[in-house]
């Protein structure tokens, strides 16, 4: 067991890459290739149900810790572990791609082979980037996630693909690279140099970081717009809507669900964990930009003709709500914020694959083209309001403990940020419920949509996981949270340090 | 007296200080020996296989000086000082080699479709690396010009092979006469580093001007001397403000040329570049540097951005790598040596398959070199395709490639000389340069095949040469340790 618990982050990272490797090898008209891909992808969620179950709840430091010197000159380490935060970001990854995969059985056609190496590849960037524990390795899987993500969005995407891959593309590397400045402006200065994050932190702490005082705030401010654009923030936001509204479904639901939160991880575990002082003192801006978010992106979200567009926006105004978590800095809005994370991967990724189920039969996203529809199919609106009240935060359901908790942080850091935030939590009732009455309800009034079939056993296969994930997590949130609580208090300690420094002055 | 006790006879020590450089000698005089008899129409094969054998003869040669040199100790002086034999030197002759194995495999379908017979192409890229073999290990001015011209004459005879082609003839033309003025340059630098030090041995310069590197004040002739030899050098490798001729140059001459003279000559004016600076304790090294360095990768990116033919896109693109490498320069030796060391042998592998690509797809008389032909490839042709994808990923510096690292490095050296600046300017065109290269990308994969660009599958020579390279570039990517230490070594044995 110990072997394992040594090595299986490394088996889980690496298992969606071999069996892309795998899948290469296999003729290009071969007709298990979906099944294939089903099978390796459902192989590695197996794989990583090995970490909550052998994950200490109560330990809030990095576990499954696995160390190997890479390189020697620079030092690099292949370092990989995982704490609460990452946990549950992980399992997010690999719960939602066997889904992908389910997802596009028919909807992709052509180069499916190609389509599959690629879902696959990805799935890899992202688990390394959630467990990857060397700054170098992270920066690695960071831009490792863009090229086939782009490719995704270019090839097998809609109308404007090209121009939505190529400013996802460009947007997301020009805004990582000021990161990397500050990878290497941290590691040039550390002594002993070191791309390790766990080194660094400590060499922080003892004050082993060269010219640190006058480069902190730029440094923060480099890691910062790399995840700004990530999560997006306000005003970084512009490039969410076209590469959501072009990518293919299982694009979309990788991209809301996990893609965006490469972003809010990044600010909880580098911007938090490297710099909290600055984090703090510039918490001020980054609430109001992350409130802005939840507003505009909710008002945005209200008037959008275009289904996905409306649930791409809605994404913008949720993941405002997890900013605002974070740099609450309260203990209750940072469990907020990873619990957010969370349920809107589920809640949302599981919005785009019905998005995508309606697009398949209709090959439109506009609400105006139906109306209607819960006559002729009476599954699939059962299953989307479900989803969609999960993600307008009903009680008992996953979004709601989220949002309350990033609220009650919002309340304990400042009011009146907890007034504007609240304000999102109806204007997201708004702009879904009514979403939902113009396409489900009254008569209908496209003929075509009068015969369109309702979900087939695929896709209910597909649906059925989301659904009961969004009411387990909204019935028995604590199952998560106690794994994330040890690692978010540990999160702020450097805060509560710093505010006893202040309060003894 | 007699002669013989002045001048002491060169020893077998000497000869193994430029074993391979003998050994391409002899291989190039044989293929010029033996063109003139044999058949014009089936002569190519028999003379490029010749070439091939000769620089891999001296790509073993450089192994063979690598381990002479660990085992007997040796301090690798040769020929009264001129030549000094050290694992840097080694590591350049390894890079000359394994681009000229690269460029002679990738030429045969090329001259073929090209309906070029002549057998003294061959001969001149072996000469070629001759002169760039000795540029890397000589440690006199004198010589060092003489190598100079020896690797710039045969690159500017292989710029105007397309004889049919008006615009080679350009090519080879603009870069003749450029290339002597750039030369003439290099020669009043050293004339005037005679001047101000009294002597045209590195070592010797290195020492009278190491007494002014704690103030930083040299006298005033060697600073104008290290600036001119620089704008000579600076042209070489196509580093702004001396890079116009590059773009005109690359696009007329033969795909494999540009392969070969954008990675080999470049590749040993560094190496020279870095003996000057570091070696030579080049006054006014970071300022200079500093500039050229920025001003390469700005130029060269901005003005990739908008070009529509491939080979002017990557001339463009050539340039902006010229500046990534200069930004090692401006750092530290120990960190920046190592770095620009990787940098160079990571950019050969990749430019050299990139632009075998090119040649292939080119066809005859290289009608096919706009990026509109390139639409569609990804369907019609996905091996070759991806391929270039590969290498296309690696020089935007994208993880599991060589050129990742090699960025990588680069910053990360320019970083820890306390070149924030510089390091910004270089992140953020790195960027930028991720538009152009991902734009090939785009159509290959993302356009509808027009269909009057033929496809030919790839012979055996070129799909030799590409696995090759693709294996250097991701062997650079995912293992970069051993080539990252040898270079580290080399550096610790430079001073």
């Amino acid at each position: 067991m110990n072997w394992l618990d040594n090595n299986i982050l490394t088996l889980i990272t690496f298992a969606p890459a071999v069996g892309a490797a795998l899948l290469m090898v296999f003729p290009r008209r071969h007709r298990d290739i979906r099944v294939f891909a089903l099978v390796i992808s459902l192989l590695t969620f197996v794989l990583s149900l090995h970490l909550p179950a052998h994950f200490h709840r109560d330990q809030a430091g990095f576990q499954f810790d696995t160390k190997v010197q890479w390189i020697t000159t620079p030092n690099i380490h292949y370092h990989m572990g995982m704490d609460g935060i990452s946990l549950w970001l992980v399992i997010l990854t690999t719960f939602l791609t066997p889904l992908c995969v389910l997802i596009s059985w028919t909807s992709i056609h052509e180069r499916v082979k190609e389509f599959f190496i690629l879902l696959l590849i990805l799935e890899t960037a992202l688990i390394g980037v959630f467990v990857a524990l060397d700054l170098f390795l992270f920066y690695f899987f960071w831009e490792a996630t863009l090229i086939p993500m782009a490719l995704l969005i270019g090839i097998y995407g809609h109308g404007r693909r090209v121009y939505a891959a190529v400013k996802f593309f460009l947007y997301t590397m020009i805004a990582s690279v000021f990161m990397l400045a500050g990878i290497l402006w941290l590691y040039a200065n550390t002594t002993p140099h070191s791309f390790d994050f766990v080194d660094i932190q400590n060499a922080m702490r003892q004050g082993q970081v060269a010219n640190f005082a006058g480069a902190a705030q730029w440094l923060f401010l480099g890691f910062f717009i790399a995840f700004a654009v990530k999560v997006p923030l306000f005003p970084f936001h512009t490039w969410l809507p076209d590469a959501h509204v072009e990518a293919p479904t299982a694009g979309s639901v990788l991209l809301a669900g996990v893609l965006l939160k490469m972003g809010t991880y990044g600010m909880l575990r580098f911007n938090l964990g490297l710099f909290p002082e600055q984090a703090r003192a510039n918490a001020w801006w980054v609430a109001i930009l992350a409130l802005i978010g939840i507003v505009y992106g909710a008002l945005v979200a209200m008037v959008q003709p275009n289904m996905k567009k409306l649930i791409a926006y809605s994404s913008i105004s949720h993941l405002g709500f997890v900013v605002l978590g974070i740099f609450s800095f309260t203990q209750a809005g940072l469990n907020g914020a990873m619990f957010v994370m969370l349920a809107h991967g589920v809640s949302t990724g599981a919005l785009f694959m019905l998005a995508g189920i309606i697009y398949e039969r209709r090959h439109t996203y506009e609400i105006s083209e139906f109306g209607g529809l819960a006559t002729p199919m009476p599954k699939y609106s059962t299953f989307f309001l479900f989803i969609l009240l999960a993600s307008v935060g009903l009680p008992l359901l996953n979004g709601f403990i989220g949002e309350f908790l990033v609220l009650s942080g919002a309340f304990q850091a400042k009011i009146w940020w907890g007034v504007v935030g609240a304000t999102g939590v109806i204007w997201s009732a708004c702009y879904l419920l009514w979403m939902y009455q113009r396409v489900f309800f009254g008569v209908v009034k496209h003929e075509e949509n009068n015969s369109l079939p309702d979900l087939n056993l695929r896709e209910r296969v597909a649906l059925w996981p989301a659904a009961i994930m969004a009411l387990a997590m909204g019935l028995a949130p604590l199952l998560w949270l106690n794994a994330i609580d040890p690692a978010v208090h540990n999160a702020l300690v450097p805060f509560t340090q710093f505010m006893s420094k202040v309060v003894s002055q | 007296m007699p002669l013989a006790s002045i001048v002491e006879t060169p020893g077998s020590s000497d000869y193994i200080g430029i074993l391979p450089e003998i050994i391409l000698s002899v291989f190039g005089m044989l293929i010029m020996a033996l063109d003139p008899v044999m058949d014009e129409r089936r002569s190519q094969r028999t003379l490029g296989g010749i070439a091939l054998a000769g620089s891999i003869v001296a790509l073993v040669a450089s192994f063979f000086q690598a381990h002479w040199l660990t085992s007997t100790g040796a301090p690798g002086l040769a020929f009264w000082n001129m030549i000094k034999l050290d694992a840097f030197s080694v590591f350049f002759h390894v890079v000359v080699a394994a681009v000229t194995i690269l460029v002679i495999l990738s030429s045969y379908e090329y001259m073929e479709v090209q309906q070029i017979r002549a057998g003294e192409y061959y001969a001149l890229i072996v000469f070629g690396a001759v002169g760039m073999d000795l540029m890397s290990s000589a440690m006199e001015l004198v010589l060092i010009f003489i190598a100079l011209e020896i690797s710039s004459i045969a690159t500017y005879i292989l710029a105007g092979f397309r004889r049919r082609s008006a615009i080679s003839s350009e090519s080879s033309l603009k870069y003749f006469l450029l290339g002597s003025f750039a030369t003439a340059f290099f020669l009043y630098g050293v004339a005037l580093i005679f001047g101000a030090t009294g002597s045209t041995s590195i070592a010797v310069i290195g020492k009278s001007l190491q007494q002014y590197s704690g103030n930083g004040h040299g006298p005033m002739l060697a600073y104008i001397g290290i600036a001119l030899m620089f704008v000579g050098l600076g042209f070489k490798v196509a580093a702004a403000p001396f890079h116009i001729w590059t773009p005109d140059v690359y696009e007329g001459a033969p795909s494999p040329v540009v392969g070969f003279m954008s990675t080999a000559p470049k590749a040993a004016v560094f190496a020279v570049l870095l003996r000057i600076m570091f070696e030579a304790h080049a006054p006014g090294r970071v300022l200079l540097i500093w500039i050229a360095a920025a001003l390469s990768m700005t130029i060269g990116n901005i003005a990739a951005l908008v070009q529509d033919n491939v080979k002017r896109l990557l001339a463009y693109s050539s340039i902006a790598h010229a500046g990534y490498l200069l930004v090692a320069f401006a750092s530290l030796p120990a960190n920046g040596i190592p770095a620009a060391m990787f940098y160079t042998a990571s950019y050969a592998a990749m430019n050299v398959g990139a632009f075998a690509v090119v040649g292939h797809f080119a066809g005859a008389g290289e009608r096919y070199v706009t990026i509109e032909d390139y639409a569609g490839l990804g369907k019609r042709s996905p091996l070759l395709a991806s391929v270039l994808t590969l290498f296309l990923l690696s020089l935007i510096g994208i993880p599991i490639t060589g050129g990742f690292f090699a960025k990588f490095y680069v910053f990360s050296a320019a970083m820890q000389s306390n070149l924030i600046g510089l390091t910004i300017v270089g992140v953020i065109n790195s960027a930028v340069a991720a538009y152009y290269y991902l734009r090939i990308i785009v159509f290959m994969y993302m356009r509808e095949p027009r269909q009057e660009v033929p496809v030919t599958p790839v012979p055996m020579g070129l799909g030799f040469a590409l696995g090759l390279s693709l294996a250097i570039t991701i062997y650079l990517g995912v293992q970069p340790t051993r080539i990252l230490d040898y270079a580290q070594k080399s550096v610790e044995l430079l001073r």
